[in-house]
């Protein structure tokens, strides 16, 4: 039975890994999707089967509950808001790996063993502790991004010394319990969950919206984390290898975002950047109002529709004014009089990555037209029109050469470089980073201002109208 | 378990599998970080494993604390959250990713 059921574990740890093989390119996705899930299917029947229905009630209440919930989650959920959908499904992971730490832990307090093993109590402490984590914080990611709370950053005097203190305190409780070997007092035991809870929310309060790219692929490599130290609590070599895989995925998405900001991760997590808002612009060099050229939706749409090659830049913009339907319906339009339209997407366009790919192919924009950064920059320069829609930061060609400028040596889409630039703005605001741009006042540059979805529909009918 | 050799086991596992998802999650492309992060979501939700492997244990021991309990089911509903969203979301947004020529 045994080796049967390690096994039948090894097939479904094949099939995570192909699985995650097959997302490496659109046509092979779904598959690599499926077979993660038949092993995911695999892996729980074994479970259920080695438990011998022992609590099976309460397991089966939990099960149904929760899969209702996700599933019905799943389907309803927009794709604008996905980003908080992923923080939200990572925190639930995060949670049950803190929550398993308390069961196992109250198990060890019933069975009359007078310690806990010492690799037991310090996987315990460990997974409860960044599990904890990761829960709280992607609960705070979620309510920023659901605009429940503010999306600029909540600083208050003193932030990094409470911060530091309540580190320090789970340190010491953390320690505490693994030298005891668990025997310390229960209330110590739940105080230092609360303080793992409490330092979750407080690491995620002070980082700002744009920011959140980093913050929820750094949440979802903690549960990672976690998820492998809790194979070491419970001797589960699935659980090892599924929290190792979701680590290293995470990490690399944590470390992409932040080259693509040039910022390290300290700085997001401690930079509190764009708390600053109104007090950058002089930094920035030109401080006052900008002199900037407007036009009329008349206007773009002709020159849109005597252009060779037309560049989209979406940004979280578009996302906001859930645009994306009707940027599809412009290119369409675009096509059939026989422009070359294409996309370029910034790594840290929107609020998670590939954010913005998502929300275009759900517009049936088909993958082959969306560029990267590496392949868009190359096309701006042949590019007759770069239409800005609702990007600003990842624009801003101050990054290029101002030296001062906070976001001075990030990558930027080179926007300026197209014959033309129109950007669609919903008012001179400056961006999250609380900078000027100064490719607003470039001679080649106009602004179309309005609502997104407004403008981009406005455009379309323009064109038909010709 | 103070093992010290199946520790050891236990931790070359975790080392070489981190250098497999290091290998194969690099060659995923920008366009797909969503559904990557969402489907890797979807696999650390054998959370729900641990959570109803330490749910029978917490009943084969007797299991009657109320609060345990509750907190025990909460561990499981939290995992099947996990597990069954992450997969339903990332097969949704999958299926829109389409060719040129391929329509609906």
């Amino acid at each position: 039975m045994n080796v049967a059921a390690s096994l039948l574990d090894l097939v479904a740890i094949a099939l995570f890994i192909l699985g995650l093989h097959f997302l490496n390119s659109p046509p092979t996705a779904r598959l690599g999707n499926r077979l993660a899930a038949v092993g995911m299917f695999i892996a729980l029947v074994m479970v259920l089967v080695q438990t011998l229905g022992v609590g099976w009630w309460a397991i089966a209440i939990g099960t149904v509950i929760g899969a209702t919930i996700g599933v019905v989650a799943a389907v309803r959920v927009k794709m604008t808001a996905m980003p908080q959908m992923v923080a939200l499904y990572n925190g639930a992971g995060g949670g049950a790996a803190a929550l398993i730490g308390v069961v196992e832990y109250s198990v060890f307090l019933a069975s009359g063993h007078t310690a806990l093993d010492p690799v037991v109590a310090i996987a315990l402490v460990l997974s409860m502790i960044i599990g904890a984590i990761s829960f709280a914080g992607s609960i705070i990611a979620f309510l920023k991004l659901q605009e429940v709370m503010t999306g600029r950053p909540i600083t208050y005097p003193g932030q990094q010394i409470v911060n530091a203190l309540i580190a320090l305190a789970i340190v010491a409780l953390g320690g505490w319990f693994i030298a005891s070997g668990g025997t310390l007092p229960i209330g110590a035991f739940y105080g230092l969950l609360a303080a793992a809870l409490a330092l979750g929310v407080l690491f995620v309060l002070p980082i700002g919206g744009a920011d959140m790219p980093v913050v929820i692929s750094l949440l979802n490599s903690f549960t990672g984390l976690a998820v492998a130290i809790t194979g070491f609590e419970i001797d589960s070599v699935l659980l090892i290898i599924c929290g190792a895989l979701v680590g290293a995925s995470g990490t690399i998405l944590t470390v992409d975002m932040g080259r693509a900001m040039n910022r390290s991760i300290t700085n997001v997590l401690f930079g509190a950047f764009g708390s600053g808002g109104g007090s950058e612009p002089a930094a920035a060099g030109s401080g006052g109002p900008q002199n900037v050229r407007s036009v009329s939706a008349d206007d773009v749409a002709v020159m849109l529709a005597y252009a060779s090659k037309v560049m989209f830049v979406p940004g979280y913009g578009m996302a906001v004014a859930q645009a994306q339907h009707s940027v599809k319906a412009l290119a369409d339009q675009l096509e059939a009089r026989g422009v070359k339209v294409l996309y370029a997407i910034h790594p840290v366009a929107g609020r998670m990555p590939g954010h913005m790919n998502v929300l275009l192919a759900e517009a049936n924009v088909p993958y082959e037209q969306l560029l990267d950064m590496e392949d868009a920059n190359p096309e701006f320069p042949t590019t007759d029109v770069a239409l800005v829609i609702g990007a600003n930061d990842v624009t801003n060609p101050a990054a290029r050469s101002v030296k001062s400028s906070p976001i001075y040596g990030m990558p930027i889409l080179d926007v300026d470089k197209a014959a033309n630039v129109i950007v669609l703005k919903r008012s001179m605001r400056s961006g999250f980073a609380g900078i000027d741009n100064p490719l607003y006042e470039m001679p080649n540059c106009a602004m179309l201002f309005g609502d997104a979805k407004a403008s981009v529909d406005g455009l379309t009918a323009a064109v038909k109208g010709l | 378990m103070t093992d010290v050799s199946h520790l050891i086991e236990l931790l070359t596992v975790l080392v070489l599998a981190v250098f497999v998802g290091f290998e194969v999650i690099s060659k995923v492309p920008t366009t797909l970080h969503t559904p990557l992060m969402s489907a890797t979501n979807a696999i650390h939700g054998i959370v729900l494993a641990g959570a109803i492997v330490v749910t029978a244990a917490f009943f084969a021991g007797g299991g009657s604390n109320p609060l345990v309990t509750v907190l025990a089911i909460v561990a499981v509903t939290l995992g099947a959250i996990n597990v069954f969203g992450g997969f339903a979301v990332t097969e949704r947004m999958l299926q829109m990713f389409r060719r040129k020529e391929g329509g609906k």
